[in-house]
């Protein structure tokens, strides 16, 4: 079945009024809707549609579109990385500005970073390192330190408060 | 955890199947029963392996461009307390309390905001800043200006 918004004149002529189109009023509705759970039963896209007064068919699409397009960057189980069994820790260097692209390249070369930003600070990169054990994570930020001749500064979680973030789309 | 967890695991690593009937495509692709799909992704949920089944959008994309890490100097003896009150706010999507790195850095409670714009992702921290009162004694926001890599969950073998 094609989904009635691809046929859209504008997804071809410009990007961003693309996405302006896609995100229609029903979208806006599946996302919040959706982002503080899905049901888990046997036709769970059909009761969740029933709340949105869709048909288990639309939503389905509509839900791949959103992927595909890249307004949703995940659907599914969210899993907690700090209950699977493995350590990550937050880390930050104060990276001279000539060398910020060449130490981004020595930081994320290593498998176990997982994200890494640059933020407008004395410290400049942001990275979270994570592996099988805190050894592992201990061993990477000190293969960084002595690649880089920098200090890894570490940020280890002591304690997460727990938070219900939905963003209104 | 479960034997069928890491197989579970493994399976919705990119996502949940988008077919009417998804737990019984996971269990056709594990090799288990609907029911026993039906029964880990609960159990998971109840232990907090999995924080939730749902969507997570691009926050970009919803038009949230200014996401600021705020962090906090709070005293020690009141920065739980007042972490669990940050976590509780709407605009606050993680809330840590980690180490000082002194005297580079003296924070100590981390809050991620998301505004549309920097003045409302302000805006929201003097909304913080009002919560911690006289117990915060130093605060900064620190805004992304790249993404430099941004990988999805590995998984732990």
């Amino acid at each position: 079945m094609r989904c009635p918004l691809r046929g859209t004149p504008f997804r071809r002529r410009d990007p961003d009024s693309r996405l302006n189109t896609v995100l229609q009023e029903i979208d806006r509705r599946i996302i919040n809707q959706l982002q503080s759970g899905f049901p888990l039963c046997e036709r769970p896209y059909e009761s969740a549609a029933k709340a949105l007064n869709l048909d288990e068919s639309d939503l389905i699409n509509r839900i791949g579109l959103l992927l595909e397009n890249g307004t949703l960057t995940r659907f599914g189980p969210l899993y907690n990385a700090d209950r699977m069994g493995g350590a990550n820790v937050l880390a930050a260097m104060t990276v001279p500005l000539e060398r910020f692209d060449a130490v981004a390249e020595q930081v994320n070369a290593h498998p176990e970073i997982a994200h890494n930003y640059a933020r407008d600070h004395a410290l400049n990169m942001w990275f979270v390192a994570a592996a099988p054990t805190p050894e592992a994570v201990e061993h990477t930020f000190c293969r960084i330190e002595a690649e880089t001749g920098l200090t890894v500064h570490r940020f280890p979680k002591e304690r997460e408060f727990f938070v219900e973030l939905k963003l209104t789309a | 955890m479960d034997a069928l967890d890491p197989l579970l695991i493994k399976a919705t690593q990119a996502g949940l199947p988008l077919t009417p009937t998804p737990y019984a495509t996971l269990a056709e692709q594990i090799g288990c029963t609907e029911a026993e799909v039906m029964a880990r992704l609960t159990a998971m949920l109840d232990a907090g392996i999995i924080r939730r089944i749902g969507v997570v959008p691009n926050h970009y994309r919803l038009g949230y461009t200014a996401n600021g890490m705020t962090v906090w100097d709070v005293a020690d003896d009141r920065v739980d307390e007042l972490g669990n009150a940050v976590g509780q706010l709407p605009f606050v999507s993680h809330c840590y309390r980690r180490p000082r790195a002194l005297p580079d850095w003296p924070y100590n409670l981390f809050a991620m905001v998301h505004g549309h714009t920097r003045a409302e992702a302000l805006a929201q921290a003097d909304i913080i800043a009002n919560l911690l009162g006289q117990a915060c004694r130093a605060r900064d926001i620190l805004y992304s200006t790249r993404i430099l890599k941004k990988t999805g969950l590995r998984l732990v073998d």
